[in-house]
């Protein structure tokens, strides 16, 4: 990172400043995703305090949402988790706002193109920006339908983050490439998230041709379960997002005093951080 | 001066219908919904694909099915004659048929062996496993654990075709935790498998392809109303839960401005939110199941729960067609309530000797009520979507539960 203080006036700057802080010392990114109001506003809060000392580069916070279909078991349910604890739209920018403040690493909303269009894309992109988020996944809009997104994006400075998986064909995947800002997000698998077990064959290529199409920095995500798979990918992308692994710990805390659950993710960021060193 | 386009001239390039419609949809499915769309644009062109189809539904389908003057409901309600456009002879017993072998022929065509598919009254799921047994591919067929409950002749029947009906606990367990869940199989599954979605809705193509293999519902009506009553109708009616039947229905009619088009959805307990499935009449514009329709949505956009006694209905979207035709002003929708569907299922069946599905149920309410208030010279269509069997048991459970609620059965 620069060695002056100020904050880059561009939300999306702050991200270019912590891929440019990565390549600098060789190493990778890591960006977990947790879902925001789960298991409640504050205990997220503090989840993602911790994520930030445990050496996240970034986060990625999801957007719960009632019928997410690229989504697998373990995020459903933390989505169905924070919407019956009440959470709201209004609620998820709090939760942001406050975070945001506490923490050096840059936050992304992801959120389904269902309710950024039901609250209105200039409004949506104007609560991110005041929420102190750097950009948006929207993993549910294809790049046709995406144009008045993508210009409300730009002209906020915030990053309009594009996803390529293992379908998209090549030409389509440059083109996507292309347009992506902020960060390409690789998706590992032709599947909703979820850990699995291996990473799929092909994927080192993929990346590889990826790389050679664009100059922005390609974070892979979708099955990444912990170090291993983290560090295979860090030799090729330039970073990981690690969702429902790390999602699984705040269920699995449900009804355990905070600090443990705060170990428990700490502890789990500083693997996948070491891993991508 | 350029005449306006025909109503029927949409969806254009982009699946939208005037503002409706689109593609919203995670970037895995976009290769193979962009297949679908070359394919079905290749079939269409292709004379042994409609040679093959049409084969199919004359002798598979039995094909067309009649229109059929309903002499003792037209007595009763003293008005306008109503005529059945009598889908429920369909094999398999509901119009859901005509789409899931045209899509099946699609799914061969793009090699495709394995089909998925959600279903909520069961009608679809049922017609998705006969085409499948029909054709010898694989079928899967995803069904809210309520529906699996309340349909569960239909389950039988997928079974006995060799389907796996897959329970889904998520939600509300009803048909749009089934769409979901076949869209996620379909996330993983995409290469080898094809998605049989089974309404007008969903992503472009999927509502325009669902539309134009039901349109023989509305293009048969319209020749035979020509032939056996020398003229079109003066209204066509169908019940809309995502729109299949009334689309394939309309879609002839809509550029004959002079026939009213009646769309009737499913009015449940209450106006209430939560106590119906009324998009249309209720609901606001959003995204659902990837397209841009009316939908029955919390102020921040997170779908609402919502209610109907029939499976079928019970769908808190609508196909994206509808939308454009409901702002357009060519079709109106209206709602009738759980009670009024029941007490039609009831009429028809004693005074028609045709048990209704609980969908229809929906649209045989309407019509009842508003042929009492037309002129005799008039003549109604309704589109009996479906057959009741399926709806027997449940209804009398319902009816036990009336009973003992104190007195209020019927």
């Amino acid at each position: 990172m620069s060695s002056t203080a100020t904050a880059p006036a561009r939300p999306i700057e702050r991200l270019a400043a912590v891929f440019a802080a990565h390549r600098a010392a060789g190493t990778k990114a890591v960006a977990p995703f947790v879902t925001a109001g789960d298991p409640d506003a504050a205990t997220c809060v503090a989840v993602l305090e911790a994520l930030d000392r445990a050496g996240a580069s970034l986060c990625e916070l999801g957007v719960p949402y009632s019928d997410p279909i690229a989504d697998g078991p373990v995020i459903q349910a933390s989505y169905t988790r924070a919407l019956a604890e009440g959470v709201t739209l209004e609620g998820v920018f709090g939760v942001a706002r406050e975070a945001a403040a506490r923490v050096r690493m840059p936050i992304l909303a992801m959120a389904s193109y269902s309710l950024i269009f039901r609250r209105g894309i200039a409004r949506f992109v104007a609560d991110s920006l005041a929420a102190g988020l750097a950009g948006l996944v929207v993993p549910d809009l294809p790049l046709e339908e995406s144009d008045e997104l993508d210009a409300a994006c730009r002209s906020a400075g915030l990053a309009l983050v594009r996803l390529v998986t293992p379908t998209t064909p090549p030409e389509r995947a440059a083109e996507i490439a292309r347009r992506s800002t902020g960060f390409l997000y690789c998706v590992s698998v032709a599947g909703v998230t979820g850990a699995r077990a291996d990473l799929p064959p092909g994927l080192v290529d993929r990346v590889r041709w990826l790389r050679s199409q664009t100059d922005v920095p390609i974070l892979v995500g979708f099955g990444i379960a912990g170090p291993e798979q983290a560090r295979a990918v860090a030799g090729v992308a330039d970073g990981v997002i690690v969702g429902s692994a790390l999602v699984r710990h705040v269920a699995e805390a449900a009804g355990r005093p905070r600090d443990e659950l705060l170990d428990a993710v700490g502890r789990f960021v500083e693997g996948l951080a070491a891993a991508c060193r | 001066m350029t005449p306006p386009p025909a109503i029927s001239s949409v969806p254009d390039a982009l699946g939208r219908f005037g503002r409706f419609g689109g593609r919203y949809v995670p970037e895995t499915l976009s290769a193979a919904l962009d297949q679908l769309e070359r394919e079905y644009a290749a079939a269409q062109a292709d004379p042994a694909f409609h040679a093959e189809l049409d084969g199919l539904l004359a002798a598979f389908v039995g094909r067309p099915t009649p229109l059929l003057f309903a002499p003792r409901l037209t007595e009763h309600a003293g008005g306008a004659r109503i005529y059945f456009k009598r889908e429920d002879l369909s094999h398999t017993g509901a119009h859901k048929i005509n789409n899931t072998l045209g899509q099946g022929l699609l799914a061969i065509r793009m090699g495709k062996r394995r089909i998925i598919a959600e279903t909520g009254a069961g009608q679809h799921g049922v017609a998705t496993a006969t085409a499948c047994a029909r054709f010898g591919l694989e079928c899967v067929v995803y069904m809210g654990a309520e529906d699996v409950r309340r349909q569960a002749p239909n389950v039988r029947t997928m079974r006995f075709m060799g389907a796996e009906v897959r329970p889904v606990e998520s939600g509300s367990r009803t048909l749009r935790d089934a769409i979901n869940e076949a869209m996620r199989d379909w996330m993983g599954s995409v290469e080898t498998t094809h998605y049989i979605i089974g309404s007008v809705v969903g992503p472009h193509p999927f509502p325009r392809i669902v539309r134009d293999f039901q349109a023989v519902i509305g293009r048969e009506t319209l020749d035979q109303c020509r032939r056996q009553l020398g003229r079109l109708p003066d209204a066509v009616v169908a019940c809309v839960g995502g729109g299949s039947n009334a689309a394939g229905m309309f879609f002839p009619f809509v550029d004959h401005s002079e026939v009213r088009l009646v769309g009737v959805e499913a009015g449940g307990r209450s106006g209430k939110p939560g106590d119906h499935a009324a998009s249309l009449s209720y609901g606001s514009p959003g995204i659902l199941h990837g397209s841009l329709s009316y939908v029955l949505q919390d102020a921040d956009g997170q779908t609402s729960d919502v209610h109907s006694v029939s499976a079928g209905l019970d769908y808190p979207g609508v196909g994206p067609e509808h939308s454009y035709w409901r702002d357009l002003g060519r079709v109106e929708y209206t709602s009738v309530t759980d009670g009024e569907a029941l007490d039609a299922f009831d009429l028809v069946a004693r005074r028609e000797g045709i048990l209704p599905a609980l969908e229809t149920s929906h649209a045989l309410a309407w019509a009842a009520r508003e042929a009492a208030r037309r002129p005799p010279d008039e003549i109604l269509v309704v589109c009996l979507s479906g057959r009741g069997d399926k709806d027997a048991a449940e209804i009398a459970r319902l009816r036990g539960l009336a009973a003992d609620g104190g007195g209020a059965a019927r």
